[in-house]
């Protein structure tokens, strides 16, 4: 349901400000949402100045500045440090993204750092995803087939293939999903974009052989129509993929097929 | 060990969000639309007073062309007109096609101004008919 508001526990209060870096030349000011399960308290937004001088030119950079230098207890998840592993996905300058490709001068003012949106939170930056990757099982991401299985592999043209172009990108960071209103409010029964997105994937794949059961299952008022098309996956979506097209493919399919 | 769950905060969503076009158009859509069952209303009342006899349809003529009322009836021509061309831009989503971030974004400017032109335009020719 709609919910415009924080729950009580959840509204965030002013944090400490941490001084800045001493002897620094440059800085430049973070504000980032923090909340431990180690105690009672509300979500608060702590203030950290980073020298940019002494610091990378991504966002990930200055957490881990920040992490490094002034507090560790900063928690967050990073891995690949270069747009492939989806871990660092967090809502930076009020879109959601990744902290490793979203460098420090793409944004004006201060960097505003919260974890990815209406999700419960683990710890700071760290959000459950426990039932995104439930929603991604359930679409069966795999190739599903009835023939027997050819000796050596199982062959597609080249323009078969490049119909997985756009799609097989993905690296299920979450960004899209975490964008959308929709799913803001519907995410116990709404599939999300990219958990959509991956079933078109295997919708379109010309070596599947479920495509008329994988449309069945997403035939529901819930599970792919609460796309509503408002666009944050599209606009948000940190490999420049377009999840809100891909729903539309796939409201399309279930329309040509009755036809 | 306790269940740790139970108190894990939401994380904040539209109080934090960057109000992007495409959204922002979107909730004006779903607005409008409200708008329009409050409006359609006003016109069935138009219709019934005309039914009932002059003195009831001039009695409600006069509410609606006084100064409250014509604010009320522009809002009106004004949420019909965005929620039409929203109609229009969601009929083209339907064929597949103005995916594109950029082409989205366009076309939301595009809704919000040919909305407010359309009702400028409907209202000019309301006045210019009525001489």
């Amino acid at each position: 349901m709609v919910e415009l508001t924080l729950p009580k526990n959840s509204q965030p209060k002013p944090g400490k400000v941490w001084p800045k870096p001493e002897g620094a030349k440059n800085t430049r000011e973070f504000k980032i949402y923090r909340w431990s399960p180690d105690d009672a308290e509300n979500p608060r937004i702590d203030t950290f100045h980073i020298d940019t001088d002494d610091c990378g030119p991504m966002v990930l950079d200055g957490l881990l500045w920040i992490k490094n230098k002034i507090d560790a207890t900063l928690t967050l998840r990073r891995s690949c440090r270069e747009g492939i592993c989806g871990s660092c996905a967090m809502n930076i300058d009020g879109t959601n993204t990744l902290a490793c490709t979203k460098g420090l001068d793409e944004i004006d003012g201060a960097v505003k750092v919260y974890p990815l949106p209406h999700l419960p939170v683990v710890k700071d930056l760290v959000p459950d995803l426990t039932n995104f990757y439930a929603q991604h099982r359930s679409i069966e991401p795999w190739l599903k087939t009835v023939s027997p299985t050819p000796a050596k592999e199982w062959k597609q043209s080249r323009e078969d293939r490049a119909k997985l172009d756009g799609l097989y990108e993905c690296i299920l960071c979450a960004c899209c999903s975490t964008s959308c209103p929709s799913y803001w409010w519907n995410g116990d029964r709404y599939l999300g974009p990219a958990v959509l997105l991956q079933a078109y994937r295997w919708l379109i794949d010309s070596r599947d052989e479920s495509t008329g059961e994988r449309l069945d299952d997403l035939e529901d008022p819930f599970r792919l129509y609460r796309c509503h098309t408002i666009m944050n996956c599209a606009q948000t979506c940190p490999k420049g993929l377009n999840p809100a097209k891909a729903i539309a493919e796939i409201k399309k399919m279930m329309v040509e097929r009755r036809v | 060990m306790t269940n740790v769950t139970q108190n894990r905060p939401l994380s904040p969503h539209l109080s934090i969000y960057k109000q992007i076009p495409t959204m922002v158009m979107s909730i004006m859509h779903r607005f409008t639309g409200m708008a329009l069952y409050a409006g359609t209303l006003l016109v069935a009342w138009w219709l019934v007073a005309a039914a009932s006899g002059e003195a009831t349809f001039d009695w409600v003529n006069g509410i609606f062309g006084s100064l409250l009322g014509r604010l009320v009836l522009f809002g009106y021509t004004w949420a019909l007109m965005h929620h039409m061309l929203g109609g229009i831009r969601h009929f083209i989503w339907d064929t597949g096609r103005g995916f594109d971030p950029a082409t989205s974004t366009k076309m939301a400017w595009a809704t919000l101004a040919g909305s407010i032109t359309l009702t400028i335009l409907i209202w000019i020719a309301g006045y210019a008919t009525r001489l």
